[in-house]
Parts: C-alpha cells; structure tokens; sequence
C-alpha cells in the first residue's frame, strides 16, 4: 500500500557556498533507503496521467513499484525499454512540466520525485557490469549524422534490430549538447561517456571529425558509402545575437562559445590550451536552461558576481525549476523585466557594462505570453566585465545547404514526418533540434526512437511507409 | 589520427605537411580549411587547405608557427600522426568564370594560393600570383606557384628580390596596367594588415576583391558564433559563411581587436610549452 506522505524525499545535494566554486555534481542521487522511502509515496493510480505526460510514456507506476519492491534490476529494465538516456534524462529534464507536473498528488502535495527516481535507478544500472552485447545480423548499415541525444537514441535502436550502424560527429567527441553544453555539475561527462561505450559494446561506430556536407555529402552516404538509410540528428546549435551595439567587443560571447570553450575544450584546466575570459562582473542575457548553465558555470571560473538579465519576469522563464533554485541559492542575482540596449566599451575594446532599460508587462503577444513594453526615462548601466548571450539558436544551415532536395520550413528547421522523421528525400529521415528547432533532451530521444522503427519498418517492408505531407 | 606523409621546413617559421587524409583529399576545394587538434586538451586551430590530390588522397597544409599549438605541430615529423583533422571547411571561393585573377599572398598565406591557381586556370582564367615578404629567405614556394601561374610577382620589403616595396604597391602597377595587367578579380589571403591594405588598394577601381579572413574559431561549423565577421554591416560566421568576404565590405578595425582577445593567455600557454619542452 501507497504511504501517505505530503513532502517529497529530499535529493542530497552539495552544499551551495561549496559548490557555486566546483564542477563537481551538485545532486549526490539517493540512496536505497532514500530510494525506497519515495518509491512507497507512489499511488500507483489505475490511469496514470504521469505516463502520458512523459513524452516517451515510460511506465513509471511499474518502474517505481520495482524500486519499492527493491527489484532495480527490474526498474531499470522497464525504463530502458521506454526511454534509452535515462541517467541522462532523470538529471536533466524539466520533470515540472512533464510527469510530476501531472502526478495525481500534486496540487496539495508534492509529487512524487519520479525525475530523482529515474537518475537512481540508472546510476544502479551503471554500477552493474554490461551484460547484453546484440549482435549486428542484418546485412545493411545505417548512418546517423550527428552525435547528440537524437543522434544516440536512433543508433541504439537500430543496434538493438541487428543493424550495423555508423554514427558521423563533426566535432572530435560524440554526445551533441550533452557535452559541449550542458556543463559537468549537472550532467557528469563519465554518465554520458557510459553511454557511449554501451553503444560501441552494442557494435555502434562512431566516426569523429567528419562534418557530412562537407567531408562526404549526405547523398553520398547512401550512393558511394553504401549506406542502406540515414538519420539526421544534427541539432540547433547557431547562436542568435541581440543586434544591439557593442555586440563585437571582447569580452561578449554566445552561451556556447562559452559552454563550448569550458565543457568541450576544458578551459577550466590549466593544463589546456583553449583560453577563456571570465571577468569580475558577469552578466548573462536569456533565462532558459542555457542561461542558467552560463551563469552558473561563470561563478565556477572565478567570477566575483554573477547575474541574469531577462527583459520578462520570474513567470515566464523557462529553465528547469531546479535549476533555478539552484541558482538562486549560489547567489547569482537575477534582474527580471531588464531589456539590455547596448554593451559598453571600456576603451579598449573590452567590455566595461551593459547599458538597459526597465521593462513592466503588456497585453500578450503572438507567443500567447505578456509582451514586454519599456518603461521610458528607466535606462541604467550595469557594471559588468563580460556578456554571454543565451537567446536561442536555430538549425545550423551546413547540412542544408549543400544537400538538394532537402525541404526546410522558413525558420530553417528541417521539415519531416512527425511520426516517422521521413524527410523530403527517400531513405532520409531527421529527428530532435534539427527538425523541431532548441527544445529538450528527451523529446530529441523520442524523435530518434520513432525514427529508428520507421528506419527498420521501411527496410523491412521495402517501402516507405509514409510520405511527407507536401 | 592523422598521418603526416611529407614534412619539410619552408622558412624558420613555417613547415610544409603533406596529409593521408583521403576524405577531405576527395572533397576539398578552394578557400576551404580544416580544424585540428595537436593533443588532448589541445585548442582546435583552423589551417587553411593549401592543396590536394585526390588521386593520391593527400592534403597540403603549411603551418605558421606563433603560439602553443602551431608550435607543437611545427614540432611533427613525417610518419608521425596529427591527433585530429577535420574538414574541408567553410565554404569554397567563388568567383565569375574567365577574366584575369591575381592572387596575393602573405606569410602562411602564399600556400593557400597553390589550390586557387590550379583550378582557375584549369578553368581557362588567366592567372598572376603576387607575393610578399620582408626579405627573399621568407618567400616560400615560389618553384611550385611558377609552374601553377601564368606570371608570379615577388616583392620583398628589403629588395632582396623582385619588387621593392609591398605587393599592395605592386598590385597598384598592376591596376595601372603594368606587367601582366589590370586583374579582373583579386584574391588576398595573409596577415590581416595586408588583406586591409589590398583592399583599400582595389576599392574605387571596380575589382571585385575577397580576402580570406582568421579570427578566432572553436568549432568550426557555425555553432559558437566565436569566428564572427562584420561584413556590410552584419555578423557572418566565417567558418560558414566564409571564411571569404567581399574585402570592400569588411570591417577590419573591430576583426583586428578581436583577434586580439587572448593575447595574454597565449604568452602564457607559450611559455608553459617552453617550461615543458625545455626550448627558448
Ligand atoms: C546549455 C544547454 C543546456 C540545456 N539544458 C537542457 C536541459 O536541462 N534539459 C533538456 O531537456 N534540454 C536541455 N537543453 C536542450 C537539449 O540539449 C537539446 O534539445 C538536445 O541536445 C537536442 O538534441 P539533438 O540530438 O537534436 O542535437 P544536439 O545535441 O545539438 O547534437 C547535434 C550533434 O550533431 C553534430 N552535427 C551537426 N551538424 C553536423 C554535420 N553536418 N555532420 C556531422 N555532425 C554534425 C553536432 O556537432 C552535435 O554533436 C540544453 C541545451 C543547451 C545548449
Ligand atoms: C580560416 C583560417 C585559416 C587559417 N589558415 C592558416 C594556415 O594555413 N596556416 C597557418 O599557419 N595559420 C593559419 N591560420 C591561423 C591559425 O589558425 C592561427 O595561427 C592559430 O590558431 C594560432 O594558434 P596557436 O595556438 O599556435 O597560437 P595562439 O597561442 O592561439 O596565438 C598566438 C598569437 O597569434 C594570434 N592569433 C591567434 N589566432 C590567430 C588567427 N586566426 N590569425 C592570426 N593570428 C592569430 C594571437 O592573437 C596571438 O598573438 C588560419 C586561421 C583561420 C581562421
Ligand atoms: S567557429 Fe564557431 S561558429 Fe564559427
């Protein structure tokens, strides 16, 4: 039987004066004890809102009771089988909005912490050694271009039906945002390097260093390199700039040249080549997970004050609420209804402040939310030494741009089939940030997930099953 | 890992590598460059393709040293490996078939021509090279660009050989209409000084001019927005985008400043090199 407890198990975590200064995990993960006492708050409701909320439907219900019942071989089975990142996802998706945003509990109390249970039952899983090797048994291979979540996910499955798969990075090392973004103190590199190496284990190759579009052209894959179909999983990773003057001084970067510098090329070490300045005063533009990872990852490269500007309010950020918690509990300063208008130059080309006006809410605009409107005579300049600006990004062109006949939709994302990913091309097919534009880990898996069955079906059958709509 | 065929100093300071790299061999074109990396927890530094073949799937790329990582790649011998090469990047030079074009080139720069040359004038353009240096030691592959060109212009600053002066200076005689005559087309690649001075050579008298521009990159595939360039007045990432712009167009002052941006850092990650090479 369900206990009756109104307050969630509280998630270990490091304390936040130590933390704001390391790159270590700030979540410890629970223990068996912790992980039982949640799981026994469950309701195991007969029609599980929870499960239909998760964008993978994961049977959580099942996977909590095994937890409960202390079988976490099973739990991590039943995860598996619907979501294939789940050490990743437990850490990094916004559970708020998903399945404890609906859990059945919610409302009065707190919901169960299905996001923290999700992250143990697959940090016990990595404890274990690997056990399952599939073997390829099919004659064809397949290529997946790009190396991120989507990219992971559609590889993995198509391993598990026995094809050979060939997984093209353009950058020296595979994960995609899970690496050269979202930074060590919320996602480990060793959990997601775990899972790299179970998917080489599974017979998955990944080739590094190769950008198709330029080193070999997507239909190349398929006519000279004898790929039977291909995924594309290539991401939205072109920043956007505010336009605004002072954009071009030093000391301004986008959120993933700063990311990128730090995560991927380890400018925190002193040991590596890759530079990056961190000033006295940091300011960081955008309140969504990328914001929050920028903003954050300065306090830990030594700066003194950190803070966001976002020219919405509190209402309308769109980090995860952990995140946010954490980062108010670092001490980043947060400054709501502040729109930047220009970057100041210290002389020097440097940056010495950002110069803003206060904004207060309108009526809502064409996205359904408050629009912004500037409150005049309310100009003031913050003093800051560095800007990050974390505003979003599109679909990087490369790919498009030297591939005909792959149709696009007038943002430049890539139009596919939002059942199967079949694109404009025969035998090509595209899933997570390259299709949908920036949105989130677990829906990137889920599009390669559906994209690797439509992938099997179509070989299978010799035919493509669904046409994209023209 | 890439193995390097072929290694051969060309002056003190820049080193000629023939690559295995039949990949990139079979897909470069002009303009374009790759990224590598010397080691683990190395930058990645963007080196122009300088020439390929794709029947042997070789690339050449020639390597100026002037902070940690040309260092230690300057360091390599052939047979040994480079850790990562990835490319062909950025997006190839193009310019309207025919007419008269003139490459200038400076430094590391004069390679980059090699492949250009090649192709125009497989193409049917006529073709002149104009290149620079501050004395005849530090003029690197003039064999190769006379038997590419149908005319090669050496200017050194001390007239130690061909043309005294600057090549922006001989480019003006050629504009005039000397020697090999008014280029229809000029393409400048070098120190970014010298790509300015071209293009304040050629503006106001109607020849189209690009120079290949170097700021500091990360990736190289559009993604950090690190290598952006104003050009008419826009951001362009040169990595995608470029890394040739109209040199009419760009704003040289604020790439000048941002290639400036780590100066500090690079003295520093040089003189760890020395510490731990023992050299200088
Ligand atoms: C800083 C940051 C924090 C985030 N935090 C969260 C979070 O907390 N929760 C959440 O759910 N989501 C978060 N997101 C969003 C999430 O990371 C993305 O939605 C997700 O990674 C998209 O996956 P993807 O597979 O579509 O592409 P990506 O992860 O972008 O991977 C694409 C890969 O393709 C490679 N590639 C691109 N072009 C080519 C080519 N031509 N040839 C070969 N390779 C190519 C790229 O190098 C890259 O490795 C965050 C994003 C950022 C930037
Ligand atoms: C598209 C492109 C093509 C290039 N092609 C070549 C080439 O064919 N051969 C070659 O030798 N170099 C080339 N470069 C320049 C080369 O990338 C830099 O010299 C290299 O990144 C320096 O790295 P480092 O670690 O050795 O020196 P660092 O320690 O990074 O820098 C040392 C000094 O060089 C300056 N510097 C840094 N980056 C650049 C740059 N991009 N351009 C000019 N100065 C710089 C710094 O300001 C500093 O003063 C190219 C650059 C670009 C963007
Ligand atoms: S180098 Fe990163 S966008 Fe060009």
């Amino acid at each position: 039987m369900p206990v009756k407890r109104p307050e969630k198990t509280t998630m270990p975590t490091r304390e936040a004066g130590e933390r704001a200064h390391t790159f270590a995990e700030v979540n410890e993960g629970y223990s068996v004890a912790h992980a039982s006492f949640e799981a026994e708050r469950c309701l195991r409701c007969q029609d599980p809102v929870c499960v239909s909320a998760c964008p993978v439907q994961i049977p959580i219900p099942d996977f909590i009771h095994a937890v409960a019942a202390g079988d976490m071989a099973g739990a991590a089975r039943i995860l598996r089988s619907a979501n294939p990142l789940p050490a990743i996802c437990g850490r990094v998706c916004p559970q708020e909005l998903q399945c404890e945003g609906s859990c059945s509990m919610g409302g009065r109390w707190k919901p169960v912490a299905i996001g923290h249970l999700e992250r143990f039952v697959a940090d016990w899983e990595r404890s274990q050694p690997i056990t399952t090797r599939p073997a390829i048994t099919r004659s064809e291979r397949i290529a997946v271009i790009g190396a991120g979540p989507s990219g992971l996910v559609c590889a993995g499955e198509l391993a598990r039906h026995g094809y050979g798969v060939t997984v093209y990075e353009a950058l020296h090392a595979p994960g995609g945002v899970l690496r050269y973004g979202i930074p060590e103190f919320r996602l480990p590199k060793a959990v997601l390097d775990w899972e790299i190496a179970m998917l080489e284990s599974a017979g998955v190759e990944f080739q590094c260093n190769i950008i198709i579009g330029r080193t070999i052209t997507l239909d190349d894959l398929i006519a000279k390199h004898g790929f039977a179909a291909v995924f594309i999983g290539t991401g939205a990773g072109l920043p956007q700039f505010l336009g605004i003057p002072g954009e071009n001084l030093n000391g301004v970067y986008s959120a993933n040249e700063f990311l990128t510098r730090i995560n991927l090329m380890r400018a925190y070490d002193p040991e590596a080549d890759t530079p990056v300045h961190v000033g006295r005063r940091v300011a960081v533009i955008g309140s969504g997970n990328t914001a929050m990872d920028a903003v954050r990852t300065s306090l830990r490269m030594g700066a003194e004050e950190a803070m966001i500007v976002y020219r919405r309010s509190e209402k309308e950020m769109s980090a995860r609420v952990e995140e946010y918690q954490h980062a108010k509990e670092e001490g980043i300063d947060f400054h709501w209804l502040t729109s930047p208008l220009e970057i100041l130059d210290d002389g020097d080309g440097w940056v010495s402040g950002l110069r803003c006006q206060r904004m207060e809410l309108g009526a809502p605009d064409a996205s359904g939310r408050a629009r912004p409107v500037p409150i005049p005579g309310s100009e003031f300049v913050l003093a800051v030494d560095n800007v990050i600006l974390a505003i979003g990004t599109t679909p990087n062109p490369l790919l498009t741009r030297t591939t005909s006949g792959l149709a696009v939709t007038e943002h430049g994302c890539l139009l596919a089939d939002e059942r199967t990913g079949l694109t404009s091309k025969p035998l090509v097919f595209a899933g997570g940030d390259a299709v949908t534009g920036a949105a989130t880990v677990i829906l990137a898996a889920g599009a390669g997930k559906r994209a690797a069955r439509a992938i099997v079906e179509a070989l299978a059958t010799r035919t493509l099953v669904t046409r994209l709509p023209s | 890992m890439t193995r390097i065929l072929e290694a051969r100093p060309l002056t003190p300071v820049t080193k000629f590598f023939r690559l295995d790299a039949p990949l990139i061999a079979a897909s470069a074109q002009p303009g374009q460059f790759v990224m590598l990396r010397a080691r683990e927890g190395g930058e990645r530094i963007p080196i122009t393709i300088a020439d390929y073949d794709r029947e042997t799937g070789t690339v050449v790329i020639v390597v100026q040293e002037v902070g940690a990582t040309t260092r230690r790649v300057c360091a390599l011998e052939a047979g040994e490996e480079i850790l990562d090469v990835a490319g062909p990047l950025g997006s190839p030079i193009e310019l309207p078939a025919g007419g008269h074009l003139c490459g200038v080139g400076g430094g590391f720069g004069t390679a980059s021509l090699l492949c250009l040359m090649r192709e125009r004038r497989a193409s049917g353009g006529r073709t002149t090279a104009i290149v620079g240096a501050r004395t005849k030691d530090l003029l690197i592959l003039l064999d190769d660009l006379a038997s590419l060109c149908d005319a090669v212009e050496v200017c050194t600053d001390d007239g130690s050989a061909g043309f005294r002066g600057f090549v922006t200076q001989r480019l003006a005689q050629l504009i005039a209409g000397d020697g090999p005559g008014r280029p229809d087309h000029v393409v400048a690649i070098g120190p970014m000084a010298m790509m300015r001075a071209v293009a304040e050579t050629t503006r106001g008298h109607r020849v189209k001019t690009l120079v290949s521009m170097d700021p500091l990159m990360v990736d190289g595939t559009g993604m950090c927005g690190g290598c952006r360039v104003m050009v008419a007045g826009k951001p362009r990432f040169a990595c995608v985008d470029g890394p040739c712009f109209d040199a009419h167009d760009v704003d040289f002052d604020v790439a000048m400043r941002r290639n400036k941006a780590y100066v500090r850092q690079e003295h520093a990650a040089l003189e760890r090199l020395a510490c731990a090479s023992g050299r200088d």
